[in-house]
């Protein structure tokens, strides 16, 4: 046992510590017992690297938008290259990057564990969807490998169905088969949890990470095929003309707006609820308590879930949507805050009086918090009529969605990402290096995104690839901290690999958590559990775990 | 890999003896043959409700753009054959009959009826599609496939076809191809259901011939009558909603 004063951190006896002899990574080898292999666990790691793949190529379009924007004449690329990045750049990031990032890799490698299952319900459908997922991450490529989209992620008609010649068809159907994916991975989840619980493991007593994903997958399952009509449509129109969405032959543009954001304003829950599913796990964890009103926390993704349906009208504000729609959109908006703030305030009262310590996966925690409530209340400006109609369609909205998207989904995805790490490969990460990487990307996303708030209001116009002198300053801070922000998402990439050979040995519950998943060997066994446990606490009892650990764990293989 | 003493989950109770003899279709990471039943129904639904959702984009465009241009839609319904359509009906009505026996075969483990009645089933899908084909290659002639040859001199002067319709303005004529645009997004999506359900059916039937499914195992045949009879559901939505309502109202 070795803890030093200011952390939790538990690990065993260095110099005779050492992986367990089974366990999941080293149960069968070959490159061919993973890409038919049925764990659920195994699929996580295939989709943390497929997802880390689309995530460094997404980045590099970030990073050549941020190029061009460094002055204000178009001098790097042509205007219709420019809008290229930035279709390909959202459209990676939004469809391969955050939709799958934590279900797909945390969710699927931790919630069966997390109920006590040894799998899934479904894992041929569960490998099924790895494969959907790079067939359309293919078609995606293909795209631009061919000439590009410049829809931007949106597929707006009738600019995507009329007046663009590039492969907006390609990129549809690509965004079509992930959506399948997507639909098939909330599917599982839904199933696993209703049927495959352990005995004890009552609703109440589930990790609020499960509660998340269930109210993420039920987003997926019910918005996604929309989403997948709507491109089809799209698609048919571009191809044979059939004209749902062209004025000339009677259809309306409005109608794809309708059904696009229907599916879309839920798609941004999908991509942040399993985030504020880590940050529950993480700050329970490292202040050592109950998440204080979990069911309040429960309820409140199931709610944000639900209300979510009924508010995508406000990214039609400006649309011509009637004035009393738009006023009673504009309410519904502000009510989705409600259950997001429920969070925030839930998460503020566990860290009080919490003996909290500062573990790299609570940095991220703590950056994620910060970031997400502003992010959150700018969405609420966003979401009043008259700030909407001066601010949309501005670097303010670019500033808004990257503020809970990036600056909360993907500190969340860190935050997980560390957290799991000793679970997933049995050893630690270099404990300063991480440090450093958490703060580097926190200031790198301030100095990046702030500035834009500012252009944003000053008003200039997000999809430009030139701009007035005037907003240079502002611009030149954001590449510059675009650049940090590089810096800190390619340090873990090094150090994690590094630490797969070279890191500590982890044991099995480096941080004395108290879910059922760190109550099980590090890398856990395939069946993940010997014996089916038998669940008699509710979560995060950190009473019940300090009288288990003295007993030693029952479970472990 | 050890055997748990316990049943997995809490809803269901101890398990009968009999369910302790592994079929070989059990898998694994389930504890009882009971859940894994159940996992599958309950994931089937779900997936039903996934294809609700799908339907419901088309059928919300629908009945918009159906209140918008009224008078179009009217003209563009009375174009549909409601003989062929309301024959396509009992046909599908007679295979969703043919399957519901065919579960019932699977339990009481009758395997030549359930062979036969799978067959029966394919039959009357493979009918179906026919006429759907023969509808189909109708539209194709009088060139009322939306897209560039698409042509309204049928809703502009009726009376020249022999119509009672009333005329429609050109401006209005127009509007028909939205409604034969939704005709063919929805029927065709329904026809690519049956089709896909059809290839299923022929795998089916082949396990069924091999006996997978009358020694106690029935999820699939269970599994795939619910996708059958959803499919079935779903015409019945579409049939009065695009061959029905408010025709000849003139
Ligand atoms: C706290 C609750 C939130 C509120 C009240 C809110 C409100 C809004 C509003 C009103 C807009 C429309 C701006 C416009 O186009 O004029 C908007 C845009 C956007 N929001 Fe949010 N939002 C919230 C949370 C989120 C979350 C959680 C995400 C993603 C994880 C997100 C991602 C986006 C994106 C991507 C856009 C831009 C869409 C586009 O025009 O391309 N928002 N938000
Ligand atoms: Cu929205």
């Amino acid at each position: 046992m070795s803890a030093t004063s200011s952390t939790i951190v538990n690990l065993p006896d260095q110099k005779t510590a050492t992986l367990p002899k089974r366990n999941y990574l080293n149960n069968e080898d070959g490159l061919l017992s993973w890409l038919f292999t049925g764990d659920h666990k195994r699929i996580a790691i295939l989709y943390l690297i497929s997802i880390t793949f689309f995530f460094f190529i997404g980045g590099a379009f970030a990073g050549l938008i941020r190029l061009e924007l460094l002055t204000p004449q178009p001098d790097l690329v042509a205007s219709d290259t420019y809008n290229k990045f930035f279709s390909m750049h959202g459209i990676i990031m939004v469809f391969l990057f955050l939709v799958p990032s934590v279900p797909a890799t945390l969710g699927n490698f931790l919630m069966p564990i997390m109920i006590g299952a040894k799998d899934l319900a479904f894992p041929k459908v569960n490998l099924l969807s790895w494969y959907l997922y790079w067939v359309g991450g293919l078609f995606t490529l293909a795209a631009l490998v061919l000439g590009g989209v410049d829809t931007g992620w949106t597929f707006t008609t009738p600019l995507s169905t009329h007046y663009l010649n590039t492969h907006v068809v390609t990129a549809a159907v690509g965004i079509f088969i992930i959506g399948f994916s997507s639909i098939f991975t909330g599917l599982n989840f839904i199933v696993t949890i209703h049927r495959m619980r352990a005995p004890g493991m009552t609703w109440f007593r589930l990790p609020l990470f499960v509660w998340s994903n269930y109210a993420a997958s039920l987003l997926m399952v019910l918005g996604t095929p929309v989403l997948a009509i709507t491109l089809v449509l799209v698609a048919l129109e571009r191809t044979i003309g059939i004209g749902v969405f062209d004025p000339t032959k009677g259809g309306d543009p409005l109608l794809f707006q309708h059904l696009f954001w229907f599916y879309s304003h839920p798609a941004v829950y999908i991509m942040i609820l399993p985030g504020m599913g880590v940050i529950s796990e993480v700050i329970s964890t490292f202040s050592r308590k109950r998440v204080f009103g979990y069911t309040a926390v429960a309820f409140s993704s199931v709610a944000i879930a639900l209300f979510g349906f009924f508010v995508w009208a406000h990214h039609m504000f400006i649309m011509g949507v009637s004035n009393y729609s738009a006023l009673v959109f504009s309410l519904l908006t502000m009510l989705v805050a409600v259950p997001s703030a429920i969070k925030i305030f839930n998460w503020a009262f566990t860290l009080q009086k919490g003996s909290i310590t500062f573990e790299t996966p609570m940095l991220y925690a703590f950056g994620f918090m910060g970031l997400f409530t502003i992010g959150g209340m700018t969405g609420v400006f966003l979401g009043a009529l008259g700030m909407d109609i001066h601010l949309t369609e501005t670097y303010f909205i670019v500033a808004h969605f990257h503020f809970v998207m990036v600056g909360g989904m993907l500190m969340a995805f860190l935050s997980g990402i560390h957290f799991w790490w000793p679970k997933m490969t049995g050893r630690m990460y270099p404990e300063s290096l991480s440090k450093l990487a958490a703060v580097t990307t926190f200031i790198g996303f301030n100095l990046t995104f702030l500035p834009q708030f500012i252009l944003g209001y000053l008003g200039m116009p997000r999809r430009y690839h030139a701009y007035p002198p005037e907003f240079q300053v502002l611009n030149v801070l954001s590449t510059a901290g675009a650049t940090v922000l590089g810096v800190g998402y390619m340090l873990p990439l090094l150090y994690l690999g590094w630490s797969l050979k070279y890191g500590a040995i982890a044991g099995n519950n480096p941080w004395q958590a108290t879910g059922l998943e760190w109550q099980i060997q590090s890398p856990p066994l395939t069946e993940n559990f010997i014996e089916v446990p038998v669940v008699d606490h509710e979560a995060y009892d950190y009473e019940w775990l300090a009288h288990k650990t003295e007993q030693e764990v029952t479970t472990v293989g | 890999m050890i055997v748990a003493t316990r049943p997995h989950t809490h809803e269901t109770a101890q398990p009968e003896e009999h369910a302790h003899v592994a079929l070989p279709q059990h898998r694994h990471h389930f504890e009882t043959q009971e859940q894994q039943r159940e996992a599958a129904t309950f994931g089937m639904w779900l997936f039903l409700l996934t294809e609700i959702m799908f339907f419901g984009g088309l059928f919300f465009s629908y009945l918009l753009y159906r209140n918008w241009y009224y008078d179009a839609f009217v003209a563009a319904s009375n174009q549909l054959s409601v003989p062929l359509g309301g024959t396509n009906t009992a046909v599908l009505i007679t295979s969703g009959f043919c399957m519901a026996i065919a579960v019932w075969a699977a339990e009481v483990k009758k395997k030549g009826l359930l062979v036969v009645t799978l067959i029966l089933t394919m039959l009357f899908g493979c009918i179906f599609i026919g006429i759907k084909y023969d509808e189909y290659h109708e539209k194709w002639e009088k060139h009322h496939i939306p897209g560039e040859h698409f042509d309204v001199a049928e809703f502009v002067n009726p009376h020249a076809y022999g119509l009672k319709e009333a005329p429609l303005a050109p401006d209005a004529a127009k509007k028909t191809q939205i409604f034969f645009s939704l005709y063919f997004a929805m029927t065709g999506l329904h026809a690519l259901h049956m089709i896909i359900g059809l290839g299923i059916l022929v795998w089916l039937t082949l396990r069924a011939h091999r006996g997978d499914f009358t020694a106690g195992y029935v999820a699939p045949i269970e599994n795939f009558a619910l996708y059958w009879h959803f499919v079935d559901i779903v015409w019945l939505f579409l049939f009065p909603l695009l061959y029905l309502i408010n025709r000849h109202p003139v």
